[in-house]
């Protein structure tokens, strides 16, 4: 097995899959991994709290990717659980011991190379494992969100694979057992770009997709009559966290799609998607123009106006509505 | 977003880490720009640590007050809430909220501190004092 190779990607689990690919053989890039598994969407949840606010996601749930790209690159991925910490470090490191690189749900907040404002109570971060220092007893990982691979404590590690709260870890660990190959991209490709029209189209609740983001406008519009200031600026600065902060390479994702829209349009030699990509970088500015107003409204830098915020979000819904009714037909 | 106008302006709170964008270079492609951060990204983290914060300072006055125990100060300060301290400890939330009573959490036995104090990552000393 060759040597792994780090590298720097933007959002955790899109980096970690592209790093098990290439490290397989197959190099696929981060956005590729993104799309390929069809992971952009808009959710907007009202029930689901995180510390009293209602969950907002520019992207399918965790492992999507993951589990998206076994078909489409006749991938098998393994998935291991454990009840018992000790044994989940255990096979950690029988893992590494037979030279294979371990994919792992975390806990932001007990990593301790994570900068320590960044550390909230959110349990599905994705990092790599590829070796174990024998003097010190540390894990060397490769954390696609930083530039270079970081190593962190033993038992760190394992508080990190077995917090507890929403979308507890339970020391999941994966890997690839079977060998990816080159797919027919021919194939591929459409499927994927359908999927993400369907979900962002024609999801069956009115909170995923296009009609997720025109209730999430809704709910910005009513903020102002129905919370105080500062619980209003709560809840936009938690979907402008959800879009920008976590690692989604700017735009909630859309700027990474773009990027993924335009391998495609060279590997089936479509210039059809290129154009694509240039109306969701537009698409990903809005989203940014839209952070860039909330977050003035929250420092009061300009008088905190729901109403116009909700405008900006119905707005971007008609464009991202009009875009992939496009990208149906181009698929 | 053009690789030009990718935020190089810093970001406190990423400790001098840079993030991975994606934006469009001369050619018009898409590529990884590294980004020194954005200052809209400083003010929504700060937001929310600065609301965690809050709490875990309002939680200490009542500790000096005696109105609570170190324990709520602690779970504050680690950033938890009740319902995730009940699932990290095992323990039921309303033996929790007791134990955020002065006298009860005085009167606790050293095993139920140290339970406490693994799943926050203190020692037991550190527990017991709202510091």
């Amino acid at each position: 097995m060759m040597a792994f190779q780090h590298s720097h990607a933007s959002h955790c689990e899109s980096g970690v899959m592209s790093a098990i690919l290439r490290h397989h053989g197959l190099p696929i890039s981060e956005p590729m991994a993104f799309g390929l598994s069809s992971a952009m969407s808009f959710a907007y949840i009202p029930i689901v709290k995180i510390n009293g606010l209602p969950l907002v996601a520019y992207r399918m749930p965790p492992k999507a990717i993951i589990k998206g790209l076994q078909k489409p690159l006749g991938l098998k991925m393994r998935f291991e659980t454990f009840r018992n910490p000790a044994a989940g470090t255990r096979r950690l490191d029988e893992l590494l011991a037979a030279g294979e690189v371990v994919g792992m749900q975390t806990s932001v907040f007990w990593l301790p190379y994570m900068p320590a404002d960044l550390r909230f109570h959110f349990n599905a971060h994705n990092v790599l494992a590829f070796g174990r220092d024998t003097a010190s007893g540390d894990y060397q990982l490769s954390d696609p969100v930083f530039e270079t691979p970081v190593s962190c404590a033993a038992d760190a590690l394992q508080k990190a694979r077995f917090a507890k709260g929403v979308l507890a870890p339970k020391g999941l660990l994966y890997y690839a057992t079977g060998k990816p190959s080159t797919p027919d991209w021919a194939a591929v490709i459409p499927k994927a770009l359908k999927k993400t029209t369907r979900i962002m189209l024609e999801a069956p609740l009115p909170i995923i997709g296009v009609r997720g983001i025109r209730r999430l406008a809704n709910a910005v519009e009513g903020l102002a009559e129905k919370k105080d200031p500062a619980q209003a600026k709560m809840f936009i600065g938690q979907v402008v966290r959800m879009q920008e902060e976590i690692g989604t390479g700017g735009g909630g994702f859309r700027f990474i799609y773009a990027s993924f829209l335009q391998e495609a349009a060279e590997l089936l030699a479509r210039p059809s998607l290129n154009e694509l990509a240039e109306t969701l970088v537009d698409i990903g500015d809005e989203w940014r123009e839209f952070a860039l107003s909330a977050a003035r409204m929250i420092r009061d830098r300009e008088a905190l106006a729901t109403p116009k915020l909700a405008d900006k979000l119905r707005l971007i819904a008609d464009r991202e509505q009009a875009f992939f009714r496009d990208l149906r037909r181009a698929a | 977003m053009l690789a030009s106008e990718v935020p190089q302006e810093g970001n406190a709170t990423l400790g001098g880490h840079r993030k991975a964008l994606y934006a469009r270079g001369a050619d018009g492609r898409l590529q990884i720009v590294q980004s020194a951060g954005w200052e809209v990204e400083e003010i929504v983290t700060r937001q929310a640590v600065d609301d965690l914060n809050r709490l875990a300072e309002d939680a200490r006055q009542r500790v000096s007050a005696g109105l609570t125990s170190a324990l709520e100060y602690h779970m504050h300060k680690a950033r938890m809430d009740v319902p995730l301290l009940a699932q990290t400890t095992g323990l039921w939330q309303w033996r929790i909220r007791r134990h955020f009573r002065p006298a009860v959490f005085a009167a606790l036995s050293t095993a139920l501190r140290r339970r406490y104090a693994e799943a926050m990552g203190l020692t037991v000393d550190q527990l017991n004092k709202a510091e």
